[in-house]
């Protein structure tokens, strides 16, 4: 743990990531407070303001406050990413270890459904589950993305388990007469946390696009506000050809900074738990 | 023949230079199989690649390598290419699962030949003549190397690393890794194309002096990067005289000795750290005999006609 | 047999069949095929072969790592297929492998080996009394304690590791350990340290497999020897028996491939693998070893283990 935090320090990558991340997580923690209005949604004032000293990112078309819709915006894709990205990763990493190291037919099977879901366009998957559903929260929009993107992981952990698997220790664990269940998460997961954080950050990512790209072709949240559905009004409404900049500029910046900051990550965290990549 | 001089190469590490190789000095005759034995990390194999091909993090930091009086620009790997294959030929250790599994041997060859600018067709006739040597029929060019077992590998890859007649061949473990039968008939056959005058001289670099004593005629052992002992074969397995090549040879079973007979011994200890190895003799720590004297470093010096021992217990007679 | 005369393991008619390939082809290798044997209590058996013999496959079943495809393994005359606690099993028998680091979790300490066993195995001993008892096997195959408890894999030699490991099963106490390879990835200077701590384990009463492709170790070490090709039993007796007086074609070829330290190999007794179809062409019911053999002929139909002296049997029908 000391060791990584000296080489997580130095490592320049790790660093800008976090930099940014932090400081998207903070606005959309405390975003919401400083605000001088509680609902997005609400008209609050004229429209089409530019930034100004009551509506710091002006305001919309409708006359909502923009810096008001963007926090909470920021609150929803955080939201997202946690639960849509932490969902696939549970997901993927339960099928993988059990394919991976139960093997047999179990490993068939559960590796079909994989490779199927793996096939399947997730997108027009995604397009097809969210036109069905008549109420959409973000709740259940983060479960869609989670119930579709666990495959890569699943196969990715697989490959994983099925290395450590083969590894003498795991023999000698069960030479010891130590249970299944408690081979896998005492002795081959832990092996697998740097991968585990990496596939959680790529799947955080991953989310937040899948829901932007949701968002964006109208099959977002039917109730509240998010990033994605703030572009999606303001490229309705013409802001673009408007020149109404600050309603579109502020959710997509912070969202390729966010997901560029993940990325930065990744690769930071990759080259800290690789000693290969640290040497240069 | 092959003069190494006072030759350093050091690998980078976070830590600090790790000596791999430390003013290693020694000449490989003409027509000789010179057997280098050592154990792991003691430097044998960052000898064998360092002849070839030095990449990062290994780093040239002085000494010479002459090759039949002509110095070897093993320091700058473009240079190299001049020599690489064509004079000095080398098997790593591994080579034979490094076979481009996708194609078949026969082109895996032609690339090779053709890369170093030799037309599959003017090499054709000697290739099929060698693998004749080495019992391989020809059919084998149209396989594809998961095919052949790993004894029928690595005799195709003495082939083919030798297909240019090059002056030295260096063979890095190329037997560790076979079966008994195997290893004693690819050991064989590299001396029989010492023999056939295919190659000039042959170090055959590996960890079992077993193996070394049934080809070799000269060895060299290596310790935490130098040479400690270098003599006829004959002479250094009758007659050992540095005190890790006693120890080293004692603690070999032989066919014929059992622990109810006779009890094997080990060397206590272990190897020094390379990045901070101790001063003077890097055997002292794990040696019965060591005392003040052994602070300094012993140099390499000649006891015997032809007997080269790095150690101040060992007077000359 | 009769109660008393001493534990013991044996393996009877004991097969291997791995297929391989999916719903439309089938392939089947026989790895194990129909292997026969016995270890005494406090006795050490060779089972030595080339890679691919299915030397290790025996191991592993022995460990119930892999499921036989028949025939039987006899514990004390008990099927250890029989004993369905896993405890009661390994608390008797137990391995160590081939790669020493691998055969440790890189992310705990060594030293998690001993307290896993007494978790597992031996709960009732008290703490204070199980740190003795590990100090004093540490001690018995010759490590000290300060160098090894509370280090990291990498902290340690290949020869530290596998004596750990051998420390292990003396604290169990075993009846049977499968030991696979387990010198062949060490130099030659730890090695006789494991070989002589493996020693210790005898001399508490253990039978030991020794499995192992060097024939100069398993003349060292053992009391029996069993010589594997593709499977089958080509020659199995008395150590001294087998090596002094080898008598299948493929012992032999062994025995003479041996790089020995007083005497050269004879040059023009090699035998390699080549691809002479008349004999590649084996068939089901011929000797396995004709493709190599030099007094093979379409005769040799599959040989069956036959006594020739006492304590020695050999499978070839020229004998």
């Amino acid at each position: 743990m000391k060791e990584f935090m000296y080489f997580a320090f130095k490592n320049t990558k790790f660093k800008i990531g976090l930099s940014i991340l932090l400081f998207f997580l903070i606005l959309a923690t405390i975003g919401p407070y400083l605000s001088h209005y509680k609902d997005p949604l609400e008209y609050v004032s004229m429209s089409n303001l530019p930034p100004n000293k009551d509506n710091w990112l002006g305001t919309t078309t409708f006359g909502q406050d923009v810096f008001t819709q963007f926090v909470y915006g920021l609150r929803s894709t955080f939201f997202i990413g946690l639960f849509g990205g932490g969902l696939a990763t549970i997901i993927g990493l339960l099928i993988g270890f059990i394919a991976g190291y139960k093997g047999g037919w179990i490993d068939e099977i559960l590796m079909m459904l994989t490779n199927i879901l793996i096939v399947i366009p997730t997108l027009a998957l995604l397009i097809i589950i969210a036109a069905y559903l008549p109420y959409r929260g973000i709740g259940i929009q983060s479960v869609i993305i989670g119930l579709t993107a666990w495959p890569w992981t699943a196969r990715a952990v697989r490959a994983q388990t099925l290395s450590l698997k083969s590894r003498e220790f795991v023999n000698l664990a069960k030479i010891t007469a130590l249970p299944p269940l408690k081979i896998v998460l005492e002795e081959i997961a832990p092996n697998m946390m740097s991968y585990v954080v990496m596939v959680f950050i790529l799947q955080f990512a991953g989310a937040i696009l899948a829901a932007v790209g949701l968002d964006f072709i109208g099959l977002g949240p039917t109730r509240g506000i998010s990033l994605g559905l703030m572009l999606q009004y303001s490229v309705l409404w013409n802001a673009i050809q408007l020149g109404i900049w600050w309603w579109f500029i502020p959710p997509g910046l912070a969202i390729t900074m966010i997901v560029s900051s993940l990325y930065f990550l990744n690769i930071g965290l990759d080259e800290i738990f690789n000693p290969r990549l640290r040497e240069e | 023949m092959v003069e190494i001089k006072g030759l350093k190469i050091y690998y980078k590490t976070l830590r600090g230079d790790a000596k791999a190789l430390d003013d290693v000095t020694f000449t490989i005759n003409d027509r000789e199989i010179l057997g280098i034995a050592g154990e792991s990390g003691c430097g044998k194999s960052t000898l064998g690649n360092s002849l070839i091909l030095l990449k990062p993090p290994m780093k040239y930091v002085s000494g010479e390598v002459r090759l039949n009086g002509e110095r070897l620009p093993i320091d700058n790997t473009v240079e190299m290419r001049k020599y690489r294959y064509k004079k000095i030929s080398l098997i790593p250790q591994y080579a034979m699962d490094a076979l481009n599994p996708t194609r078949k041997i026969g082109g895996i060859i032609k690339d090779l030949v053709g890369q170093h600018r030799v037309k599959y067709e003017e090499i054709e006739g000697r290739l099929h003549e060698r693998l004749r040597m080495v019992k391989l029929s020809k059919d084998i060019l149209n396989m594809y190397p998961f095919e052949l077992s790993g004894g029928m590998k690595q005799r195709l890859v003495l082939v083919i690393s030798t297909l240019l007649n090059p002056d030295l061949l260096i063979a890095d473990e190329v037997t560790s890794a076979l079966d008994v039968s195997s290893q004693k008939a690819v050991s064989l056959m590299f001396k029989e194309f010492r023999d056939e005058k295919i190659v000039n001289s042959i170090v055959f670099i590996t960890h079992d002096i077993a193996v070394l004593y049934q080809i070799a005629d000269r060895i060299a052992i290596m310790y935490a990067g130098k040479v400690v002992e270098i003599g006829p074969t004959e002479e250094i397995m009758k007659n050992p005289l540095h005190p890790y090549t006693k120890a080293l040879i004692k603690s070999l079973p032989n066919a014929g000795i059992r622990h109810t007979h006779q009890k094997l011994e080990g060397i206590p200890g272990h190897p020094p750290n390379l990045i901070n190895p101790p001063e003077g003799c890097r055997f002292k720590d794990r040696c019965p005999f060591a005392s003040d004297e052994c602070l300094n470093e012993p140099p390499l010096v000649e006891v015997e006609p032809g007997r080269y021992v790095a150690c101040w217990k060992v007077k000359g007679r | 047999m009769l109660e008393g005369e001493g534990k013991m393991i044996r393996v009877e008619n004991l097969t291997k069949v791995f297929t391989s390939g999916g719903i439309f082809s089938k392939n089947t290798i026989v790895a194990v095929d129909g292997v026969d044997f016995e270890i005494k209590k406090s006795e050490i058996l060779a089972l030595v072969g080339e890679s691919g013999s299915g030397k290790s496959t025996i191991g592993k079943m022995m460990l119930k790592l892999l499921k036989p495809s028949g025939g039987q393994i006899l514990l004390n005359d008990k099927d250890i297929y029989k004993i369905k606690n896993n405890k009661e099993f390994y608390s008797k028998v137990q391995g160590i492998f081939q790669d020493p680091y691998s055969s440790f979790n890189p992310i705990f300490k060594v030293d998690r080996i001993f307290k896993l066993i007494k978790q597992s195995f031996k709960k009732e001993v008290s703490s204070s009394e199980w740190e003795g008892r590990v100090e004093e096997v540490l001690k018995k195959v010759g490590l000290n304690v300060g160098d090894v408890l509370n280090k990291y894999i990498h902290q340690l030699s290949g020869g530290q590791l596998q004596r750990l490991l051998i420390a292990r099963a003396l604290l169990m106490d075993v009846d049977v350990l499968i030991a696979d390879e387990i010198t062949s990835m060490l130099d030659a200077s730890t090695r006789v340290d494991v070989l002589e701590a493996l020693l210790s384990l005898k001399e508490i009463g253990a039978s030991i497999l020794f499995i192992t492709h060097d024939l100069s170790q398993a003349y060292y070490m053992s009391d029996k020897i069993v010589v594997l090709y593709k499977g089958s039993v080509v020659e199995s007796g008395s150590i001294e028996k087998v090596f002094s007086n080898p008598m299948h074609p493929y012992t032999r070829m062994l025995l003479d491939s041996i790089p020995q330290l007083d005497r050269k190999w004879e040059e023009d007794r090699i035998s390699v693998e080549d691809f002479d179809k008349s004999r590649a062409a084996w068939k089901e019911g011929l000797c396995k070893y004709i493709d190599r053999c030099p007094l093979a002929d379409l005769n040799c139909v599959r040989p069956k283990l036959k006594l020739v002296e006492e304590d020695h049997y050999v499978a070839c029908v020229k004998m």
